[in-house]
């Protein structure tokens, strides 16, 4: 048996879950199939969205995501791959900025322009 | 001379001006005191937003995106880098901004969506030196998030809300070590998700009913000294605990910033901080409308947004025919409860009542009471502050006059 | 070569400069820290104090009166604040009754114009908010308020822009006699000057020792303050002080020129003099005593807490002396030292002279400072010109104490410079306010390095490693 918090969403369900053989079998406590889908994930192969940022050619940080969640593990290896990027500009939300980060796209959630200042940064 | 304007271009104001123009207002102007639109979101770049309202994961930037999108499409006009310095009763408002200087507006309805502040340290007295070093949270997150700098590589957090939690994780992402996040009550005042895959996720320790008792440092902090608190919150002593560390971070609450609210005596609820409204989010002051952190913190964006529709959609409704103050009926908060919002509701509609609750309890029961007749019963299986709560009073619930109390009560 | 090299830019080494830059005399000030004003000038009172305190032919009596006389002229020079709001040491019992009457005969004595006892019914009046347990109390018109680094930076600047030279992160290490004078080491640089003038503060003893001179100590004095928001400014008009007694001066309650409630200080002597904790003990005794006093303070809106060292001298008097010829000391300049300050820096050029400095009026003195921090004075129709001509007045950084990028520009541009996060405060109030810099600090910090020309990383609360941030994030990124 395994205790976990869902981070799906923000209920936070408290979700149980019990194994058979080592071997993840059941859940209760999630109060939507998607809660049953992260114990599942959650006792595999756990996986994050990261959200971080990424220098840009003119010395700025941009906000970025992985577009999907990567295996938790490499969380800090996805950091050091994005950190040692420098992104031209112009960008817009959702441009791509790293194409294959552990099974994610790396993508812009701002805009940015190449001179600072951009109504809409 | 302008039908409607809005005080600030967060999520709060921009859903505001986009529900009033749906309510046929075209005559909007948004007052920004920052230089884009999208308020505090702006640097809230972690993901978790919109799952309600979009039905999808987005992080801040993207969700005020969606808006500010809305917004251009709409064409509804708004000034950036523009401060409101003043406004008045009779809805008079002084701005200031580099191209226009201080200038004034005479609007018809006013929607306040300033937003909120953080709880600065001085208000916690905090002993020791005042070196360098600490920061609220949410300036952290400016510096690290919007601006590319680390503001200290060995870290402690004061307070566990969600912004405490966020900048755990963000401050571990960019390579410091986070050693301890201190929470002075017996419970989080997060999201139990934020803790999970904030803290627990990166082995950040959480020490419930501890505080931060002393600040080390002259010029840069050198460390600080955490106690155990007892259930009276004061530090116990022979409990001390020092960790060597170069930063503090607080995230020890939330204050509505409602200096602007006063200048037009708009009346304030002394729990929540915000002004008392009826359930179209419009104060004691007719025309005068607030909605989002201003009126009461929200732990949820897509609250805020929801609470910005109704504003706007009254506020036009305001404009186009003015509406009717009647067959008000008071709501205050009773045993369990610290305040609601609305304060005041009419009958003419169902209402969503939002609410927060004093302790964390399980098997609760949210009752709404009518003098000494219960008109309204739900069970709860876990409350706790730092989750909002909401009920939905149908309109044939409601009696015409009176008051009414919302209470909590313990099932055995 | 210097004519005067004055060690220490307080309130008190400011206003000897400013009164030096009326003669022909080069002079120069020299400061261990980034910034003017950081010792007892930093945190202090803010009290003009009406004169009745000090003993009869004391020093402290004769230089407060007159600096108190002085000051209303000096604080319009130099375009600092000065309020005249009167002050009251209220009585609880017979005792502080005949105490109060010692002081009324005492401030007779030394000169102070006005001071009469009021009587219960009167105080209530003039003081809704005053304790009802209080029976009567000493009432000074004269009394006033200012703000003291306000005035340490605005007479220094005044100075500056007279020809006098600013010294910061100069901390004098070691003072050598030469043929024509004296020759000043810090640890990377030196300078010559004729004369010096010893106003270190809490280290004055420490700078008379290295001309040999070990006739007196100074010992620090912990003051805790607590500052509380402008909602709370109005609770009082006048400074409320408590009768003196066995157990001390007590705490005052205080208007400040800015319009926030002050209430402090306690006072603990102690042996270091870097020492500026803010204790809880502390808090809670000046909440107390302050509670005591007057009815009603809301304490939970205190914006901050903080902690100022007095130099107090092992004498009882403000030490003013030659030990050495050419050499000044000007130590132990503890209260009344403020409102004496400008009584002061004349008795010390006439010290000087004594010594053998030639006091040749400078024709070119201009006694009134350049506009600083006009904006924040000016009226609607000034402001609109202002923002006109310079679009920066147009746009408020601090939002809380409405402090514009114009008005920080000033600070940065305006003698004594800002050079830090702490300076930009104590000369714009930006950050001062109910948000203590939590939304301007970055953008304050931002355009220090701009104006600088340094990095972002490199900007400093106070000087020294007070760095606000330790690097970029991603230094890694190519």
């Amino acid at each position: 048996m395994r205790e976990l918090t869902c981070i799906i969403c923000p209920i936070g369900c408290s979700l149980t879950v019990q194994f058979k053989n080592g071997c993840f079998q059941s859940v209760t406590g999630n109060r939507c199939p998607k809660g049953a889908q992260y114990a599942e994930d959650e006792c595999t192969h756990p996986k994050r969205t990261v959200t971080t940022t990424v220098r840009t050619e003119n010395g700025r940080v941009l906000s970025v995501k992985t577009d999907v969640p990567i295996p938790k593990e490499h969380i800090f290896d996805c950091m050091k791959m994005i950190n040692g990027v420098k992104c031209s500009l112009p960008i817009t939300v959702g441009d791509v900025i790293i194409e294959n980060v552990f099974g994610s796209r790396v993508v812009a959630t701002q805009n940015m322009q190449k001179q600072g200042g951009g109504q809409h940064e | 001379m302008k039908e409607l304007v809005i005080i600030g271009g967060g999520p709060a104001g921009l859903a505001a001006a986009i529900a009033a123009y749906e309510n046929g207002v075209r005559d909007i102007l948004i007052l920004e005191r920052d230089k884009a639109l999208g308020g505090i979101l702006r640097q809230c770049i972690h993901n978790g937003f919109g799952l309600h309202t979009f039905g999808k994961e987005l992080t801040g930037p993207e969700y005020a995106w969606e808006y500010i999108q809305k917004v251009e499409e709409l064409g509804i006009e708004y000034k950036l880098n523009t401060m409101v310095l003043e406004v008045t009763e009779s809805k008079e408002i002084v701005a200031t901004n580099e191209q226009d200087g201080i200038f004034m507006l005479q609007a018809k309805a006013v929607i306040l969506a300033m937003g909120c502040r953080e709880r600065p340290r001085g208000a916690l007295s905090i002993a020791g030196e005042r070196p360098a070093g600490i920061y609220s949270a949410g300036t952290a997150q400016k510096l690290v998030n919007m601006m590319g700098y680390l503001p200290g590589r060995e870290v402690v957090i004061l307070g566990s809300g969600d912004i405490g939690l966020i900048m755990a994780r963000r401050m571990t992402l960019e390579g410091a070590k986070v050693h301890a996040v201190c929470e002075l009550m017996p419970y989080s005042g997060g999201l139990a998700r934020n803790i999970e895959q904030c803290l627990n996720d990166f082995d950040i320790p959480l020490y419930l009913s501890h505080t931060v008792v002393q600040i080390n440092g002259r010029e840069r902090v050198e460390g600080v000294t955490v106690a155990e608190v007892d259930e009276a919150r004061r530090p116990i002593a022979g409990t001390e605990r020092y960790f060597p560390c170069d930063t503090l971070l607080l995230a020890v609450g939330l204050i509505p910033e409602n200096e602007l609210s006063k200048t037009a005596g708009v009346q304030l609820d002394k729990v929540t901080g915000g002004a008392v409204v009826d359930e179209k989010r419009q104060t004691n002051i007719a025309g005068i409308f607030a909605c989002g952190n201003v009126l009461h913190v929200h732990d949820l964006v897509d609250y805020v947004s929801d609470e910005g529709a109704i504003a706007g959609k009254n506020a036009a409704e305001y404009i186009q025919n003015g509406l009717k103050q009647d067959m008000l009926v008071e709501l205050s908060p009773g045993a369990g409860v610290r305040y609601t919002v609305p304060q005041v509701i009419s009958k003419r509609e169902d209402v969503t009542v939002y609410f927060r609750v004093q302790d964390v309890l399980r098997n609760a029961c949210v009752q709404v009471y009518h003098g000494e007749e219960v008109i309204y019963t739900k069970k709860r299986t876990k409350v706790a502050p730092g989750e909002m709560e909401s009920i939905v009073l149908r309109k044939d619930l409601l009696p015409d006059s009176g008051k009414l109390t919302l209470k909590l009560e313990v099932l055995l | 070569m210097f004519d005067v090299a004055i060690i220490g830019a307080g309130v008190v080494g400011g206003m000897i400069a400013r009164e030096l830059s009326r003669y022909q005399l080069s002079v120069c000030i020299l400061d261990k820290e980034n910034d003017v004003s950081m010792g007892a000038s930093r945190a202090n009172s803010a009290i003009v104090h009406a004169g009745f305190d000090a003993k009869e032919g004391s020093l402290k009596a004769r230089f407060n009166v007159k600096g108190a006389t002085m000051m209303p002229t000096v604080c319009e020079e130099l375009g600092v604040p000065y309020i005249n709001n009167g002050s009251l040491v209220i009585g609880f019992n017979d005792e502080d009754r005949k105490n109060l009457n010692t002081l009324l005969k005492r401030g007779k004595a030394n000169g102070v114009k006005e001071l009469r006892i009021v009587e219960r019914e009167e105080l209530k009046k003039m003081e809704p908010n005053v304790s009802n347990d209080a029976i009567c109390a000493l009432y000074a018109p004269t009394g006033a308020i200012t703000c003291p680094y306000e005035l340490t930076v605005a007479a220094i600047g005044n100075a500056m822009d007279n020809g006098a030279k600013l010294y910061l992160n100069f901390e004098v290490s070691e003072i050598r006699k030469t043929d024509f004078g004296f020759k000043i080491f810090s640890k990377d640089n030196a300078i010559e000057s004729r004369f010096v003038v010893n106003a270190a503060g809490v280290y004055a003893d420490n700078i008379a020792g290295m001309v040999g001179d070990s006739s007196f100590a100074i010992h620090p004095r912990r003051g805790e303050y607590i500052l509380l928001d402008k909602e709370c400014g109005s609770i009082v008009s006048h400074t409320i002080f408590r009768t003196p007694s066995q157990k001390g001066k007590g705490i005052l309650v205080s208007p400040t020129v800015d319009g926030n409630l002050l209430t402090g200080p306690t006072a603990e002597d102690i042996e270091d003099k870097e020492d500026r904790q803010v204790t809880s003990s502390g808090y809670n005794s000046v909440l107390r005593q302050a509670q005591e006093d007057v009815q009603g303070i809301v304490f939970q809106r205190t914006i901050t807490s903080f902690c100022g060292l007095r130099a107090v001298g092992n004498t009882g008097d403000f030490i003013i002396n030659v030990p050495v010829s050419g050499f000044v000391n000007v130590a132990g300049i503890e209260s009344p030292g403020l409102s004496a300050s400008p009584a002061i820096a004349e008795y010390v050029a006439e010290l000087l002279q004594n010594e053998g400095l030639t006091l040749k009026e400078n024709h070119d003195f201009n006694p009134v400072r350049k506009p600083f921090n006009a904006f924040r004075r000016a009226s609607l129709e000034e402001k609109n010109a202002m923002i006109q001509k310079d679009k920066a007045y147009g746009k408020i950084v601090c939002r809380c104490e409405r402090v514009t990028e114009g008005e920080i520009l000033e600070a940065l541009r305006t003698n004594p410079k800002a050079r830090d996060l702490d300076g930009v405060k104590r000369r714009t109030r930006a950050q001062m306010g109910r948000c203590q810099g939590g939304f301007c600090m970055p953008y304050i910090a931002e355009m220090i390095a701009k104006e600088q020309g340094i990095p972002f990383e490199q900007v400093t609360k106070r000087g020294g490693r007070s760095y606000v941030t330790v690097g970029k994030t991603k230094e890694d990124a190519e």
